[in-house]
Order: structure tokens, then C-alpha cells, then sequence
């Protein structure tokens, strides 16, 4: 059940939210569209829903043109960031909205809802409100209520993005196994970049209501097309015009040929890891990665003079 | 291309969609409301603005009018000092009956303006039993008012209030400021927006008020007659060209108060926004 | 101290201004027990007064609350040229005195109006009947429903509407199952706000109904008339009926209105 997304462009009276954007979604993947806020990613979602109408350009789910299609007739499932929960029905009754829209025998709906509650882990909350749940167990109903109809297509607009930090690294683990038990043909919408990272197995990164660069996570960590995508995706210093990953970057405690020298500005412990703030003469600042085992070899303290080499660098041409 | 016109003919999703709606709808408003409304304009303006100007400028009609301003000018500086207090001990205070009085305050809502103003005459009328007679003077008007807009001022406050930030009162208390000056400083400043909308929506009910005044003020011309009781007798002696006229230019003030209310809220938003 | 003070000033003006005048009122009425109450409001004229009055309203209510809601749905959810209008036109019958709303309704249906002169050739009775004392009533009683229903509609937003359409639910299903539902107890507030205007509608009532006696006198201009005929007993007993009406409204009104702001 793929998503094919052809030439589409939206405004908002002089706001561009898009601009000639197309997208392949293959079947069975999970993908993230990726971005700064404002740049077009739910929009886009909503456009592939039906929930906007684009300017132009057309959309196909499951080699089918639906852009004249309401989106009651998609067959999409939807997640919405803030749970779009229907505050007076039970959960139950919200997982069964969708069935029993299409007349669906009772015995039949009563098995779907009970079956979806447990894969959501939500079985002996059938009969609360949305109002007696937490966030993380309201968004797992939305997505309950969403699966409820075999939908063609799950789109889910910022799922994780009302949660707390802790449930939503929870959440991210478990919409991953969900998705590989399903295989259901999945988009997500994130702003942030560690959770395509990790849930994703195809990252369309958009800027500016264009996609800036499609592919594989790691593609686009190891192989960003421009400055944008280098810089959106993990931390980056620039020096002149190279990139380098803070990873990227060698210590040493000796000057050593291509070696510059840099004063350590500020240490920070981040477990097994250690972020070094350095300093150079110029004033220019770098940050570079190191072990806990390489930080304690080098002895580093703050004000310590140390020697920098970039073990690997990226330039692009414009 | 043609994925071009599908996307023009896609439905406009979301909600009850069809025009049908706002249609009906809007005929219905147009249909109750405005279609009188023009009859009425239009009435006015029959003998031309000579005829308009001698409706409106005719020494009853001008009393009358004087009296309705003057009166609901009173009432609401009245509200607004007794309904920001009914308010602040509604949302502050705490004392046996809170409820009982909090629901009480609604009465003049739900009480028939005729029955509101039966009760007044039976205890502030000729054969008051605490012997205070208010019957046939202009004070008997002002009560009656304040007994209808009474609601007014305590309902728009009482969110605002109730809403209000107490860490910034704290804040402010931190600073080294007294109740008063806390009060002074950050509450009623808070308020003013919700005290004025209120205020204006006593004021414009003031003005249009008839039943409760029908009873209590005797309703004498030049003395206590309001103006929608002129009007009222223009009607029934068969002079609707005059009642018309006064009807026109009492409408008027009250839309100019009704775009006012607009103005503080948009205001009162703002301030709430930026 | 200062706490003391402004709880006796502002019960102290409750206590004048509303509780013991109606109080008061309730004294007089029962003074001598039920029966002449009894009797009073059983009288044929009182009788009629009150069927015409809940008469009115059976009408007046339902009319204002579809329509009520439509007009929201339509003020909050859609674009459409002259919304500002419609949005200003709404609130008008707030400020509007009731006596001025008769005489628009005189003017426009009475025998010298706009359309006067045709429902007197068809042989209707607008003005002076039934009619135009139900017009009077809508006209008054509008604004409630939609000026409840607007500010709730605004919060519950799109979002779940949205949702049910993605679930395949058409507009129609969505209003029903979604929207209504959501809505509710605004609704609920609004009928019971414009229940209580009609039932109490007086000013414009009086003008476009002619005070006929048994005819077209409602159940406030029989409380005024029976008061200016000197028949005291009569009307306070009226007026204890329509006050005990009032408070029932209070009643509905606090049930509804914290339910509202739970959700």
C-alpha cells in the first residue's frame, strides 16, 4: 500500500507551506518526514490525509488517485499530536467509533476493539473517559482507534510531541515493534531528529516546504546532500566551509603536524561520552566528542591547552 | 493536468460542510431580526428629516431620553463598584451559603422583568412595610435598574478573576507591596477590560429596560417617564411616526454601545495576548 | 478586616436589592395560606395566561435552538461574506429594548406595515394574535443558544471532527456522533437561558399583543394587569408562580454550568 505524493503545492494565503514537493512511500516501510517546525511536514501529512486540499499536484494511496477523495474515503488512519480523543466516549467507544461508522455486526466490533486494546496494552481501560487517562495512554487509543479500520496507510502528525520526554522515548520503541508486527505503510511526522532516527527506517527530510534529502537514516548522517541536512541531523561544527561531526574530531596532547592548538572551555559528562567545549585563538568555537577512557588518557581540565586534527570533514560545493 | 482539476474539485473536508447551514441560518437572523429592524428605519425616516428631528426634539421625548442616559449612567458606575465587590467575595471569600448567593446573583436573569419590578413596588412602593416610599420618584428608577443589571458586571468579572494569576500577586507581595497597593496595582488593572465590558452591557440594558420600570416609577412625564415608555405611550396613542423616530435614535446608542463592548474585548484581548 | 467589610457591603446589597424585595413578595403571597393562592392562579384568565405563555415557548425555544445552532456552526466554522455582520446582528436583540422590538414587529406585520396589508387580505391575524407574539418572543430569546454554544465550539476546535472524518464518518455522522454531543450541555445552558427569556418576556409582548383578556395576555401582562386592576392577591400569586419558575431555572442553570467547565 503505497503513498506516491506528485508535484503538490500549498499556500496559506502569501505562506508557501509547500512547494512542488514529491514523495514515494514504499509499502510496509515506516517513514519520517523530518523538519524544522514551519517546514511543510504536516502539512503535507494533512494533504496526504485529505485533510487539506492542495494548490495543486495530486496524491495516490495503494496505486490509486485519491486527491478528489474526502478523507473519509482514503481508508488513512490518522494520529493527531494532541490525541483528537472524543472526550465524551469511553475508550472503548472511541476504538469503535470507525466500526461502527460502517455497521459493523456488534460481536464483530466487540472482538476488534478488545483484540486492539491489548496490542496497545490499554485492556482493562475499555470503560474510562479520555479525561481519566495520561497522555501516553490517550495517544496509544488514538492509535488504537486509528488501526480499528485495517486503514491503507497510518499517519500519525507529531504523535509523541504532548509527552514527556521519558514516555516518549517508551512510545517510540514500542510504535516501532508495533510496526513490525504489522507492517502497516506508516508515515510519521517529527521535528526532532533522534526520533526519526531511531523509529524510522526512511527519513524524508524537509526544509522550507521542500524535501531537502530522502534516504536511509544512516544515508543521511553519512551522506548529507547539502549544508541543510548536515546540520539538521546531529550536531555539527563548521570550520570555513567544512563540516565536522564533533566525533570527527582528535585530541592529542602534542602538537603533531596538521594538529591546531585550542584551549578546553568547558567539560561535560554525558556517561560513557564527554563533550569537550574547545576554544581556539581565533575565538572560533568547536565542540568535539570523546570516550570517558580517551578524556581521562588526556588528562583534560578546563583551561588545559590541547591539540585538535579532524579526522574527517565534509565540504560541499554551492 | 488533470490531477490540477481533481484537486480543485476535492470537497472541503472537516464539519458539516454543506452552505445549507449558513444559508438557513442566515435568513433566519435576517428574517426575525433585520427585516423589523428596516420597517422600523424605515418608518423613521418617512416624514424626512424634519419630521425626525421634531419626533426626537419634542420636550417629552428629550426628557425622557435625559432621564434614560442620566439613569443608566448612575447605574453603572453602581456596578461597577458593587459587582466587582460581589465578585471578589464570590471568588475570594469564603463563608457558609457562597453557593446559595452564588446562584442568587443569576435571579434577575431568570425573574420576568414585570415580576422583578411587582417586588420592588411591594417593598419599596406607596404601602412599603419598612416605610421607605421610592414610588413615582426617579430614585424608583435607578432600582429597578440596578435590580435587573445586577448580574451584569459580577458575571463578566468573576472569570477574570477566577483566572487570574495568584503567583503574580505573590510576586508582587514579595516586592514588598501592600494589599492595597497589590490590589490597586495588579488586580484592578487585571479587571478593568472585564469590569468595563460588563459595565457597558449594564448600560446598554439600562437604557432599553421597560418592564420593571412600568410598575414603580408611575411612569410621569418629565418626572419619571423613560424613554421606552414614551415610546411605548407614542404607541398606544396612535403616533407610530413618533415612536418610531425615538425607537431609531435609541437603537443607535445602543449599537454604538454594543460596538464599544466589541472594542474592549478586542482591546481586553490583546492585552491579554502581547 | 477588609475581607469582613466588603462581604457585608456586597451581601448587604444583595440582601436590599433582590432577597427581600422578592422575599418579600413570596410573604405577602402565602400570608394566608395556599388557597386563595390556589384559587388565584386557577382562575380561567390565569389559566389561559399560563398556557399561552408555555404555548410561546414550546414554539420559540425550538426554533432558536436549531437555529441557534446553526448560526454558530456557521459564525465559528465557516467563512462567508458579511460574517461580521452576521456576528454583530446576533448580539442586537441583547441590547435592543423590548419595546422597540414590538414596534419594529408592528410596523413590518401591522395593518399600516410592509406586509401588513397582504395577511389582511388572506384574512391572518399577525398583529394583536398569536403570531406576532411568537415573533416577538424569537426575536428577543435569540442570541442565547448561539452565545453559549460559539465560545465552546471555538475550544473544542477541529481536531476531533477531523478525526471522525478520517475514520470515515460523513459530515452529517460527524455533527451527530462528534460535534452535537460535544456541545451539549452549551446547548443545554442556552435552552435553558432562552426558556427563561420567553417565559418572562414582557416589553415587546405587550406592545404587538394587545392586551386581550383571555386572548392574547400572556402570563406577565396578566401579573400587570391584575396589579393595575387592584387585584393584588391575583398578582402575586402570578408572580410567585412565574418567580418559582425563575429559580427552577437557577437550579438548571448551576446544573449545567460546572459540567461545562470540567470538560
Amino acid at each position: 500500500m503505497s503513498i506516491v505524493v506528485r508535484e503538490i503545492s500549498k499556500s496559506f494565503g502569501e505562506f508557501a507551506a509547500l512547494r512542488d514537493v514529491s514523495l514515494e512511500v514504499p509499502t510496509g516501510s515506516l517513514t519520517a518526514l523530518l523538519g524544522p517546525s514551519g517546514s511543510g511536514k504536516s502539512t503535507l501529512l494533512r494533504v496526504i490525509a485529505g485533510l487539506e486540499r492542495p494548490d495543486t499536484g495530486g496524491v495516490s494511496i495503494a496505486e490509486e488517485d485519491v486527491t478528489a477523495e474526502a478523507p473519509q474515503r482514503r481508508g488513512v488512519g490518522f494520529v493527531f499530536q494532541h490525541y483528537a480523543a472524543f472526550k465524551h466516549m469511553t475508550v472503548y467507544e472511541n476504538v469503535a467509533f470507525g466500526l461502527r461508522i460502517r455497521h459493523r455486526p456488534r460481536t464483530e466490533i466487540r472482538e476488534r476493539v478488545g483484540e486492539l486494546l491489548r496490542l496497545v496494552q490499554l485492556e482493562g481501560f475499555a470503560e474510562r473517559y479520555p479525561a481519566q487517562l495520561s497522555g501516553g495512554q490517550r495517544q496509544r487509543m488514538g492509535l488504537a482507534r486509528a488501526l480499528a479500520v485495517d486503514p491503507k496507510v497510518l499517519l500519525l502528525d507529531e504523535p509523541f510531541g504532548a509527552l514527556d520526554a521519558r514516555v516518549r522515548k517508551e512510545l517510540r520503541a514500542w510504535l516501532r515493534r508495533l510496526h513490525d508486527e504489522t507492517h502497516t505503510t506508516t508515515v510519521i511526522v517529527t521535528h526532532d531528529q533522534e526520533e526519526a532516527m531511531e523509529v524510522a527506517d526512511r527519513i524524508a527530510l524537509m526544509n522550507e516546504g521542500r524535501i531537502e534529502q530522502v534516504g536511509t537514516p544512516r544515508d543521511l548522517y553519512e551522506r548529507p546532500g547539502n549544508e541543510f541536512v548536515m546540520s539538521f541531523v546531529g550536531p555539527v561544527n563548521r570550520v570555513g566551509d567544512a563540516y565536522i561531526r564533533p566525533h570527527d574530531l582528535e585530541l592529542c596532547s602534542e602538537p603533531n603536524g596538521s594538529t591546531q592548538e585550542a584551549m578546553v572551555e568547558r567539560l561535560v559528562h554525558l556517561g560513557f561520552e564527554v563533550r569537550v567545549e574547545l576554544v581556539r585563538d581565533d575565538g572560533t568555537r568547536l565542540s568535539a566528542q570523546v570516550t570517558r577512557e580517551e578524556a581521562a588518557a588526556l588528562e583534560l581540565d578546563v583551561g588545559q591547552i590541547v591539540y585538535v586534527r579532524a579526522v574527517r570533514q565534509t565540504t560541499f560545493t554551492s | 493536468m488533470a490531477s490540477n482539476a481533481a484537486a480543485v474539485a476535492a470537497p472541503r473536508p472537516l464539519g458539516v460542510r454543506a452552505p445549507v447551514v449558513q444559508g438557513l441560518a442566515t435568513m433566519y437572523l435576517g428574517f426575525v431580526v433585520l427585516l423589523p429592524l428596516a420597517a422600523l428605519v424605515w418608518r423613521s425616516s418617512r416624514e424626512g428629516r424634519h419630521g425626525f428631528w421634531q419626533a426626537v426634539s419634542a420636550p417629552e421625548a428629550v426628557a425622557a431620553l435625559k432621564l434614560t442616559l442620566v439613569a443608566a449612567v448612575v447605574v453603572a458606575a453602581i456596578n461597577a463598584v458593587m459587582g466587582t465587590v460581589l465578585a471578589w467575595v464570590l471568588v475570594r471569600d469564603r463563608f457558609v451559603g457562597r453557593g446559595v448567593v452564588n446562584a442568587l446573583i443569576d435571579l434577575p436573569f431568570a425573574l420576568p422583568t414585570i415580576v422583578a419590578g411587582l417586588t420592588l413596588v411591594a417593598l419599596y412602593g406607596p404601602r412599603s412595610p419598612v416605610g421607605i416610599s421610592a414610588a413615582y420618584t426617579r430614585g424608583a428608577v435607578v432600582l429597578a435598574l440596578l435590580f435587573v443589571t445586577l448580574p451584569f458586571v459580577v458575571r463578566t468579572v468573576q472569570p477574570t478573576l477566577l483566572e487570574l494569576d495568584r503567583e503574580m500577586e505573590e510576586a508582587a507581595a514579595s516586592l514588598g507591596a501592600g494589599r492595597l497597593t497589590v490590589f490597586r496595582r495588579i488586580v484592578l488593572p487585571n479587571l478593568v477590560p472585564a469590569i468595563l465590558s460588563g459595565v457597558a452591557l449594564a448600560y446598554a440594558r439600562a437604557i432599553g429596560e421597560f418592564g420593571s420600570v412600568v410598575l414603580i416609577t408611575g411612569n410621569l412625564p418629565f418626572k419619571t417617564e423613560v424613554s421606552s415608555v414614551y415610546i411605548y405611550g407614542q404607541i398606544q396613542s396612535g403616533a407610530p411616526g413618533t415612536a418610531a423616530a425615538v425607537s431609531v435614535l435609541l437603537l443607535s446608542i445602543s449599537l454604538g454601545v454594543l460596538l464599544l463592548i466589541g472594542a474592549v474585548r478586542r482591546w481586553a484581548w490583546r492585552h491579554d495576548v502581547g | 478586616m477588609a475581607r469582613y467589610a466588603l462581604r457585608f457591603a456586597g451581601l448587604s446589597y444583595l440582601a436590599v436589592l433582590l432577597v427581600a424585595p422578592v422575599g418579600l413578595v413570596f410573604w405577602r403571597t402565602f400570608e394566608h395560606g395556599l388557597a386563595p393562592v390556589w384559587h388565584a392562579v386557577t382562575t380561567h384568565d390565569a389559566r389561559h395566561a399560563f398556557w399561552l405563555t408555555i404555548l410561546i415557548a414550546l414554539i420559540a425555544v425550538p426554533a432558536n435552538t436549531v437555529f441557534g445552532v446553526g448560526l454558530a456552526l456557521a459564525i465559528v466554522r465557516r467563512r462567508f461574506p458579511g460574517k461580521g455582520l452576521v456576528n454583530a446582528v446576533v448580539d442586537l436583540p441583547l441590547a435592543l429594548s423590548p419595546v422597540v422590538v414590538g414596534l419594529a414587529l408592528l410596523l413590518l406585520y401591522g395593518r399600516l406595515g410592509w406586509f401588513g396589508p397582504f395577511f389582511e387580505r388572506h384574512g391572518i391575524h399577525v398583529v394583536f394574535a398569536l403570531p406576532s407574539m411568537i415573533l416577538a418572543t424569537i426575536f428577543v430569546s435569540l442570541p442565547f443558544v448561539v452565545r453559549e454554544v460559539v465560545p465552546v465550539l471555538r475550544e473544542i476546535g477541529t481536531e476531533q471532527e477531523q478525526a471522525a472524518s478520517t475514520l470515515g464518518a460523513s459530515s452529517l455522522q460527524t455533527l451527530v456522533r462528534i460535534t452535537l454531543p460535544a456541545i451539549r450541555w452549551a446547548i443545554a445552558y442556552g435552552v435553558v437561558l432562552t426558556t427563561a427569556r420567553c417565559l418572562g418576556e414582557f416589553g415587546a409582548v405587550s406592545v404587538v399583543s394587545g392586551h386581550l383578556v383571555g386572548r392574547t395576555e400572556t402570563a406577565t401582562l396578566y401579573v400587570q394587569d391584575q396589579f393595575e386592576g387592584f387585584d393584588l392577591t391575583g398578582a402575586y400569586a402570578a408572580s410567585v408562580l412565574l418567580a418559582l419558575i425563575a429559580i427552577a431555572t437557577l437550579v438548571a442553570m448551576n446544573a449545567f454550568r460546572p459540567k461545562e467547565a470540567t470538560r
